[in-house]
């Protein structure tokens, strides 16, 4: 099933996301790009009801596009996801609700932090460490959890415990993290993706690698 | 599963001697998963009116919206602060505009008001989710943890308590209300609202 994570660290959020294109149990399609660039250095990660997920992304996208068009800059990320999460919200209530679930990171320039955002098709919005979307999240969430801030005395020393999730980890102790939730995932779910793709987003902007 | 407990969290709010109290958990979840342990229902509406939205999620953030611009139009069209009676009847008409699609929020609010001598009267009410509106004299309650509130409140509320002893009694029972609630809880957080100040505390709460 889709699955989609992301988390933050020192100056930076990951944003990964499965690549399975599934229609009811065949798999059609295992090189789908689920994250799109809404910006220098904003990032979106979607999944959902097939066709109203695209179809949402690229309004988004282009709305967002054409903000920073009008205006010679680019919405910060909390502003970019209240709009979003209006978007969502006001789907809800119409004639044809778009059922899209996202996870939004973003890199604010302005204050020199990373930033991410949760938000579902209800449009339920808020402001996360690290976040998860799909049946991926009950594994990944909970590993996650396990050490926000959790310190282990080795042989008398304070070590920190960074395989888990730190928010003032460095890129590296950031992608092994986003492993052990792909491991985790693949370990315990019974319809695991195979196959991610990973982005990040920091100072330097959004680029995407390979794990 | 009803929509009203789709993503957990209640407010209570309390009467005290020239005071009034306003506290709400921050778990936002998603019906039995755990998604946010910084999920803030109450929002300031003036220096002295607080309101909490308990709920579901995205209306929680709608009618913050929303309340935040009637709010603001109020004020520059009055050219003076909306006192809370009058906020309360305008929480009221906005949610019965949706009488029949409406927001899934049962807020409650707590201020204080002016009285002609120019003293400060406590002022708690709230409303259910299509603005009936409910004004109590000792305490409301609201949320997936709402009957655990009130047997809670109900044992340990008495009248004229001190701002100290209002902010020791409403976060007992908010504290050990939501213990009981699987959809509440994972900390709280607590508004003390006096004549000259506003006294806000985060709660040391179980986050399992």
């Amino acid at each position: 099933m889709e699955t989609s994570f992301a988390i933050t660290g020192k100056g930076y959020v990951i944003v990964a996301a499965d690549t399975t294109a599934a229609r009811s149990i065949v798999k059609m399609k295992t090189d789908e790009d689920k994250i799109k660039a809404l910006g220098p250095h904003l990032l979106m990660a979607y999944s959902g009801e097939p066709g109203d997920t695209v179809q949402f992304a690229e309004y988004v996208e282009r709305n967002i596009r054409l903000y920073q068009i009008r205006h010679h800059y680019s919405l910060r990320p909390s502003a970019a996801a209240s709009w979003v999460r209006r978007s969502l919200a006001e789907s809800l209530r119409s004639r044809h609700p778009y059922s899209v679930n996202l996870l939004l990171g973003g890199y604010d320039e302005a204050s020199d932090e990373p930033k991410l955002y949760w938000i579902d098709y209800l449009g339920t919005m808020t402001e996360v460490p690290f976040g998860a979307h799909g049946y991926g999240s009950y594994f990944a969430l909970s590993l996650l959890d396990r050490c926000v801030k959790k310190y282990l005395v080795i042989s008398g020393a304070l070590i920190c415990h960074s395989r888990y999730h730190n928010p003032d980890a460095t890129l590296e102790e950031g992608i092994e993290t986003l492993k052990r939730c792909i491991d985790e995932v693949a370990k315990r779910l019974i319809v695991s993706p195979s196959k991610y793709k990973v982005k990040i987003v920091d100072k330097d902007g959004v680029r995407e690698i390979e794990l | 599963m009803s929509i009203m407990e789709n993503n957990g969290g209640s407010v209570i709010a309390m009467v005290g001697k020239e005071c009034v109290a306003i506290a709400c958990d921050l778990r936002l979840g998603n019906q039995a998963l755990g998604v946010s342990s910084d999920f803030q229902k109450i929002f300031p509406v003036t220096d002295r009116i607080f309101l909490g939205l308990p709920g579901l999620g995205t209306d929680v953030t709608t009618l913050k919206e929303l309340f935040r611009f009637r709010v603001n139009m109020y004020t520059i069209k009055e050219e003076r602060e909306i006192e809370p009676e009058t906020f309360a009847h305008l929480v009221s008409s906005t949610l019965y505009e949706h009488r029949f699609g409406p927001y899934f929020i049962e807020p409650v609010m707590a201020g204080l008001s002016k009285t002609p001598s120019g003293g400060f009267k406590p002022f708690i009410a709230a409303t259910d989710l299509i603005g009936c509106l409910n004004f109590a004299k000792d305490f409301v309650v609201a949320g997936t943890a709402s009957s655990k509130l009130f047997g809670v409140a109900e044992g340990l509320w008495e009248p004229d308590l001190e701002p100290e002893d209002l902010f020791e009694t409403i976060s007992q029972t908010i504290m050990n209300a939501v213990d009981r609630d699987a959809y509440s809880g994972w900390g709280c957080i607590v508004h003390v609202i006096t004549k000259d100040q506003i006294v806000t505390r985060t709660l040391k709460a179980r986050m399992d």
